[in-house]
């Protein structure tokens, strides 16, 4: 379990959750990236930048 | 096999992609372009980089750097150069004969609006290099271009002063996206919005859109043109039938698979396998 950097809720990771993983923050609705598994740490996903894309 | 997943941030796709990795029992090395730091020489220990950045220019140099170092990837790095950049695409369709919208290149407010006026007004005004529909400008009359020529010029950095403007295409409100994985062009969709701009990232809605002869012989041309590989190709349909807008090489494909009832990503990990 992790902790939302914006609004503290507790995030639980699936069994399935990757480094890098885009979450999506289920109380404040941030936008959230998994920076480790162990132990579980969130950040806010980075912000869009010039060159990102498909 | 040891296949290495070339990343940075793990979108929907990636983790689909990952998922259909495992499942085959794939040894999959994570390589997340935020860590690297390459010599020019040496390169992962696997036998293929499958290439998923969210960075174009990471993407491109690094497939570039890994291609040096002997190690085979997907999309090429002459792909991902080619496909990143709108001139350059352009001219990959037009040495191909692959029909596009009529399009002028110009280094200059004065000259990119005279290319305006010659093309007739509406034109779409997009970067050279940029996706998901973003700071793209339609152009309806010389006033709007003369204000959005001079505030590209005196805001951006200097690659927005290479002007990429291509003639407006009356889409009737859809375009459609196919997907081609090697020679086979595997499903496509159409995307409708009401507003001029019909990427997913701003809002269209994906439906299922049958694949014709035409759709699969001028996408997979397309994606000849541009290298091969893993591709999504944007289509306008037209009176002169269908025009290529663009190819895609780090394809997203979230809203794509029940729509089409095509296991997209498991066709791409097979694709994979196959190449390695």
């Amino acid at each position: 379990m992790s902790e939302c950097p914006v609004c503290a809720v507790q995030i639980t990771f699936s069994d399935d959750t990757v480094v890098g993983e885009l979450l999506e923050c289920p109380d404040c609705g941030t936008e959230l990236e998994v920076r480790a598994l162990v132990p579980p740490a969130l950040a806010e996903a980075p912000e869009t930048e010039e060159d990102w894309g498909e | 096999m040891r296949i290495g997943f070339l990343h940075s941030l793990i979108r929907k796709e990636e983790k689909l992609l990952i998922d259909e990795f495992k499942s085959r029992g794939i040894d999959l090395v994570m390589i997340d372009d935020r860590k690297l730091a390459f010599d020019l020489f040496s390169g992962p220990d696997v036998d293929l980089v499958f290439e998923r950045c969210i960075n174009h220019s990471r993407a491109m140099h690094g497939l570039r750097l890994l291609e040096s170092a002997g190690v085979r990837c997907i999309n090429t790095s002459d792909v991902s150069r080619i496909c990143g950049d709108k001139i350059l695409t352009s001219l990959a369709l037009k040495e191909a004969n692959v029909p596009q919208p009529p399009v002028r290149i110009a280094f200059t407010e004065a000259s990119a609006l005279e290319a305006i006026e010659q093309l007739g007004y509406p034109v779409v005004l997009k970067p050279v290099v940029g996706s998901w529909g973003r700071l793209l400008s339609k152009i309806n009359d010389r006033q709007a271009a003369e204000a959005i020529l001079e505030h590209k010029a005196v805001l951006g950095s200097y690659h927005h002063s290479i002007f990429y403007i291509q003639q407006y295409v009356e889409k009737k409100g859809r375009d459609i996206r196919s997907f081609v994985i090697g020679e086979e062009c595997v499903a496509a969709i159409y995307r409708t919005s009401p507003h001029w701009i019909t990427n997913t990232a701003r809002g269209a809605v994906a439906s299922g859109c049958s694949v014709t002869d035409e759709i699969s012989s001028i996408s997979l041309a397309a994606a000849r043109a541009v290298g091969g590989g893993v591709l999504a190709v944007d289509l306008f349909e037209t009176d002169r039938g269908l025009l290529v807008n663009e190819v895609n090489y780090t394809m997203e494909f979230r809203n794509s698979i029940e729509t089409t009832g095509v296991n997209i990503p498991a066709r791409v990990v097979d694709y994979v396998l196959e190449t390695a």
